[in-house]
């Protein structure tokens, strides 16, 4: 999962507008009532180097991939508009079905596995009923600041039939058993970096959420003789819903994306790992193999449309339920 | 995911002034009994996240031999760390070493551009009324949901007409730019800069980009450092982009290099490198490893202040 400029997820904090819009209103008052007109300009200039990069390397690719979208290279005539063809190509693409398809099944296995071990860790760490918890927080959440090249190089490694784990295991049960690059298993291999990679992130953003529930809250209901799985479902749970719904969110945009940690192991499972393997490696590959720029942009824009309505749809249900 | 870097950027600035009274430890009135069972439970998770881990610090005392001929997870008879850490540094005449220094370059002028451009931002969104502040904000918010990835295609097309590509302003321009980043600054100033000092700092005389890096930048500090700590970790781990950018070997930087190293081992003039790509793996991580566990206390804290402003 690469993300260059990653959307960072903010923890227990469904939606960042909403207050950043609410706290504006008095600011703006304030500066209205003193400064007036004479601040206009200086402000502007405090924002505007951010600006001037936003627009380049932000809005400026956005557009520019619309563009690319509508035109073709054609032999006879060269770049010719073609309205929506490219798209009407890709609705019909096998290669791209397949890579969408490999990565929504990835996606409704591994972001619910990992998610469910990040929230029991978090759970666990904020019962106050483990051993040097501090030790298992900074532990899990380590893997965090490996880099994926790295990630995936180490497990590549490990799971090498030469010198790697696998190996070790696999003679010592005096079989080939185990075989993280065959056709069935590749994508489980590739979960579990993934999963490796960021539980500890996630569990990070639950345990922030959790440590903020005010203690009267427990206290309320140690007087009502809750248990302690009464106090997870009844209190915690409902107290760490904008968090899992940030996480998921950004967990899907990750998955979507997937792109790092199959196209490192492709180096060692070559004929398993297509160049369509996700939809992110075959716009890489279509820009980069074959040229294809218009047809890699087309890739890029419906995948980024995508991503956009299922992660409004998750905030949507998410916070509907909150209001219930 | 480039990001807790940001998670925990917003922690912190959320936090501070207005959380104090409403924290608890742990859910220390119930004084719940520790337990052995449940430790040990977690502990299978914690080996499951440390054992790669270990495993490359151990490799990466083998030679070449010893990696196809020893157990995984234990030492081989040489030891030899020190060699295949003098070999990762010279081999073809120190590239590890460029590739390093290409990084820190990387490192320096994006993540500290990314942190002073946010800064800036975010200090004059907060602090400052002008024409379409609003519109602004809205759309950098927005950004902060567009996958990386769905941009890197288009935006090395547009850098390769404009002949930025095979450069290092093709990997420092993009990152540059830190919504979150942007955010967080903005949450965090509208907080800890009271609008008092700015006035008496103007009734006095002071300029406003003299009052910005005398006095403000001191205020925001804390947020700051959050900010930096975190767009480093994305610019160090950063892969796909300068994978894209760059054909040109001088100018990888480590995770790149590292990968060109590892698919040297296979096709058709093989000339595997598994002992220098396990240990250059290793130093490649050290510098980050070491500074999360440094400024651990600081973001802990951070983490945790932070997730009150619901």
């Amino acid at each position: 999962m690469t993300m260059t400029s990653a959307p960072p997820p903010t923890p227990a904090r469904a939606a960042p507008t909403g207050h950043a819009t609410q706290a504006a209103p008095g600011v703006a008052r304030t500066r209205r009532r003193r400064g007036g007109h004479r601040n206009e300009w200086k402000g502007l200039a405090f924002t505007a180097p951010f600006l001037v990069v936003f627009l380049l390397v932000f809005i400026a690719p956005v557009v520019y991939s619309l563009y690319l979208s509508l035109f073709r290279e054609q032999l006879v005539g060269g770049n010719a508009f073609v309205g929506l063809d490219n798209y009407a190509e890709l609705a019909v693409d096998p290669q791209f079905w397949d890579g969408f398809w490999r990565v929504v099944l990835f996606l409704l296995v591994q972001v619910p596995i990992m998610l469910g071990l990040a929230l029991v860790a978090a759970l666990a760490i904020d019962s106050a009923r483990l051993h040097a918890s501090g030790f298992f927080r900074i532990a899990i959440f380590l893997p965090y600041a490996v880099p994926a090249v790295v990630a995936v190089l180490m497990w590549g490694f490990i799971y090498g039939d030469q010198f790697g784990l696998v190996a070790n295991l696999n003679d010592w049960l005096g079989s080939t058993v185990l075989a993280p690059f065959s056709r069935e298993v590749i994508l489980v291999s590739i979960g579990n970096i993934v999963t490796w990679e960021f539980v500890g992130y996630n569990m990070l953003i639950f345990y922030s959420a959790l440590r903020v529930i005010p203690t009267d809250l427990y206290e309320a209901a140690e007087l009502d003789g809750a248990g302690p799985l009464r106090v997870i479902t009844g209190i915690k749970l409902p107290a760490l819903r904008g968090a899992i719904v940030i996480a998921t969110i950004f967990s899907i945009i990750g998955s979507f994306q997937l792109f790092n940690e199959p196209n490192i192991l492709r180096t060692l499972a070559p004929n398993i790992i297509t160049t369509f393997f996700t939809p992110n490696m075959y716009a890489y590959n279509l820009s980069f193999s074959g040229q294809q720029y218009n047809q890699a942009a087309t890739v890029a824009i419906v995948m980024g449309v995508i991503t956009a309505v299922i992660a409004y749809v998750v905030q949507l249900r998410g916070s509907r339920k909150e209001e219930r | 995911m480039t990001t807790l870097t940001e998670a925990m950027t917003t922690a912190d600035a959320s936090g501070r002034s207005r959380t104090s009274g409403r924290r608890r430890r742990g859910a220390s009135s119930l004084k719940p009994r520790k337990s052995v069972a449940f430790t040990a439970l977690m502990a299978l998770l914690a080996i499951y996240a440390l054992v790669p881990l270990v495993w490359l610090v151990i490799n990466s005392t083998k030679t070449q031999a010893g990696l196809f001929s020893s157990f995984g997870l234990w030492f081989d008879d040489d030891f030899v760390f020190f060699q295949n850490v003098y070999e990762t540094l010279t081999y073809r005449d120190g590239i590890f070493v460029r590739w390093l220094g290409n990084t820190l370059l990387y490192v320096v002028v994006g993540a500290g551009g990314a942190t002073l451009l946010a800064t800036l931002a975010g200090y004059g969104l907060a602090k400052f009324r002008f024409f379409g502040r609003r519109a602004i904000f809205a759309v950098v918010l927005g950004a902060i949901a567009v996958p990386g990835t769905a941009l890197a295609v288009p935006t090395f097309l547009m850098f390769s007409q404009m002949g930025l590509t095979n450069t290092p302003w093709a990997i420092i321009i993009p990152s540059l730019i830190s919504p979150f980043g942007l955010y967080l600054i903005w949450v965090y100033a509208v907080d800890s800069v009271p609008t008092e000092i700015l006035e008496a700092a103007r009734m006095d005389g002071a300029g406003e980009f003299r009052t910005f890096f005398t006095i403000t930048i001191r205020l925001l500090a804390p947020g700051i450092v959050t900010v930096l700590l975190f767009t480093v970790v994305a610019t160090w781990n950063n892969y796909f982009l300068p994978l894209i950018m760059l054909s040109d070997p001088t100018w990888y930087p480590l995770t790149v290099g590292l990968n060109q190293w590892s698919a040297q081992a296979s096709g058709v003039a093989a000339q595997p490198i598994y002992n220098l790509v396990i240990t250059g793996s290793l130093l490649t991580i050290i510098p980050i490893v070491v500074a999360f566990l440094g400024l651990q206390r600081f973001w802990q804290s951070g983490l945790s202040a932070g997730s009150v402003k619901q």
